[in-house]
């Protein structure tokens, strides 16, 4: 057996009296007892509000909250812990980026350059920021296969670039886009990259030095984490620059009737009670990574992928949107003449989950032709077993609404 | 497989396959385009209404097998109705979903209690909907 699945307890279940089989980590991944024991272990023992008790539970709660700041710092290699913003998600954090940072610094006939891939928590955003600045989204093109190349990209960038908006990884092909080369490219006009890592930090190496992009905005609960906890990490002289988003409790220095000041960063960024239990959970889900180290982790994600594409390949009436190789672990499909909200059916009444429809991303629909498709997803936990059932149970929808359609 | 069949009757299947009604009213005095934002399946539904009577209702869509079949029904069920009495059934249809007993025989068309499976399929229930929600819609205009 795979040698961590036993490290996640919800996959051991019967589900429609079938064996569980999760197909659906790009939507939300499983968690490993790690995390919910370390989640419970606050709730049990040191739940206390943080950055203001002088009392132990408070120290303690605090202490684990901005633990959970510093190993994101090393799991991304961000230069210092100021520029690892806890937040409430993906969303959040782009949004931030949007309001904060693009609303001020782009004006009437400048460009945001972006994918046609994108999930629209990266394109509604860069649409609100156009519509308030007439600033002017360019979409990159797409290749036969759903790749952008980077010559056809390259006359795209101009002084008129302020933004690129990507995605590191596709949530619907799984494609790796060429972020290191766009940040190099953008900086050369003076404009910065945005990454939306919502599918990429949980699954490969992610070096925000390395790569030199400017913003990333990922997702806890994609990465092993709780759900509500996400991460805006920005580079310390944009966030300087940049006002918070959400005024309140927690984000300021010194207030009078009038006016106030706010904290130095991180916590300007802040306001509220923070999600202290999500980024306990979160620090949890990050040491459980690196303890597996996330070279391993990304292999066994793309084994699972090619694995999976050769299989359904091999399969007659079936289409397999993205490129065939180079991709992580997420493998979206259609079978011929049957709607895949119809497909997640039979299959989910053989225990297998898998999601159907937009993927959060309609104008890539739009681009492939199809109003929907079925997505098969990859963790540390699946092994070739689980992408064999769904092979079986591929073949037995195929065979159902065969029987039902000719019966 | 069993409660699999309870979703995909057979008489499903045949409207799924062979839809009634399907297309454009060339002058339709009510026209109404609905989405399902969760799971993108679309419906455009026509209807011409005369003296507060429906006399035609026809529909394209984009969806899975339930959303289709269930607009071919619907819009089979409402020709010849009342406003009011059109208003009714989608109230008896939303009930039927929620997996309340319901007399089915008050719908015009008998093919409507092969839908009774659907509200067992949490998953799938905005997929019968979403038709009946665009007539409520667009009656109600």
């Amino acid at each position: 057996m795979n040698p961590w699945k036993k490290d996640f307890p919800i996959l051991f279940q019967q589900v429609n009296e079938h064996p569980l089989v999760y197909l659906d980590s790009a939507a939300t991944s499983q968690k490993p007892n790690r995390v919910i024991e370390q989640v419970a272990a606050y709730y049990q023992g040191y739940n206390s509000n943080v950055h203001r008790g002088v009392h132990t539970l408070g120290t303690k709660a605090t202490d684990a909250y901005e633990g959970a700041r510093d190993k994101v710092q090393r799991f991304i290699h961000a230069k210092k812990r100021e520029e690892i913003i806890f937040t409430r998600g993906t969303t959040t954090s782009l949004n931030i980026v949007a309001r904060s940072y693009a609303l001020v610094n782009c004006k009437a006939g400048d460009e945001i350059l972006l994918s046609p891939t994108e999930h629209h928590a990266n394109l509604i955003p860069w649409q609100q920021v156009a519509k308030q600045t007439g600033a002017k989204l360019i979409y990159m093109p797409l290749e036969s296969d759903s790749t952008i190349l980077l010559e056809k990209v390259r006359p795209l960038i101009t002084n008129k670039t302020k933004i690129v908006a990507i995605q590191h990884v596709s949530n619907v092909l799984g494609t790796i886009n060429p972020v290191a080369e766009l940040a190099k490219l953008v900086h050369e006009v003076g404009g910065i990259i945005t990454v939306d890592g919502a599918q990429s930090v949980p699954h490969m190496k992610v070096d925000v030095q390395e790569l030199d992009i400017d913003f990333l905005a990922f997702s806890g609960h994609k990465m092993m984490g709780p759900t509500g906890i996400g991460v805006l990490y920005g580079k310390e002289h944009l966030l300087n620059a940049m006002e918070p988003v959400e005024f309140g409790g927690e984000m300021i220095d010194h207030v009078d009737l009038e006016n106030a000041t706010w904290k130095e960063l991180p916590w300007k960024f802040e306001g509220g009670t923070p999600i202290i239990a999500g980024a306990i959970g979160l620090g949890a889900a990050i040491d459980y990574l690196q303890e597996i180290g996330m070279d391993q982790v990304e292999a066994h994600d793309r084994k699972l992928t090619t694995y999976a594409l050769s299989k359904l390949q091999e399969m007659d009436g079936i289409r397999i949107f993205g490129p065939l190789e180079n991709r992580m672990g997420a493998v979206t499909f259609n079978l011929d003449n049957i709607h895949p909200h119809d497909v997640a059916t039979v299959l989910d009444s053989q225990g297998i989950a898998v999601r159907a429809g937009h993927h959060c991303c309609q104008p890539l629909m739009r681009l492939l032709g199809e109003t929907a498709t079925a997505r098969a997803s990859f963790y540390l936990y699946n092994d070739e077993e689980d992408i064999d059932q769904l092979v079986k149970g591929l073949q037995k929808t195929k065979e159902y609404f065969g029987h039902v359609f000719l019966g | 497989m069993s409660s699999l069949d309870d979703l995909y009757r057979r008489v499903i299947m045949d409207h799924y396959q062979r839809p009634r009604n399907k297309g454009e009213l060339d002058n339709g005095d009510i026209s109404i385009e609905l989405n399902n934002p969760t799971c993108g399946d679309r419906i455009s539904l026509q209807m011409n209404v005369e003296h507060g009577m429906i006399k035609d209702a026809k529909f394209l869509g984009e969806g899975c097998s339930i959303s289709l079949a269930s607009a071919s029904m619907m819009t089979e069920s409402v020709k010849g109705l009342t406003i009011d009495q059109s208003l009714h059934l989608v109230d008896l249809f939303s009930r039927m979903m929620q997996g309340e007993e319901i007399d089915t025989e008050e719908f015009p068309i008998e093919d409507i209690e092969a839908l009774t499976g659907v509200a067992k399929f949490p998953a799938r229930i905005k997929c019968a909907t979403l038709a009946w929600k665009a007539l409520e819609k667009g009656v109600k205009q």
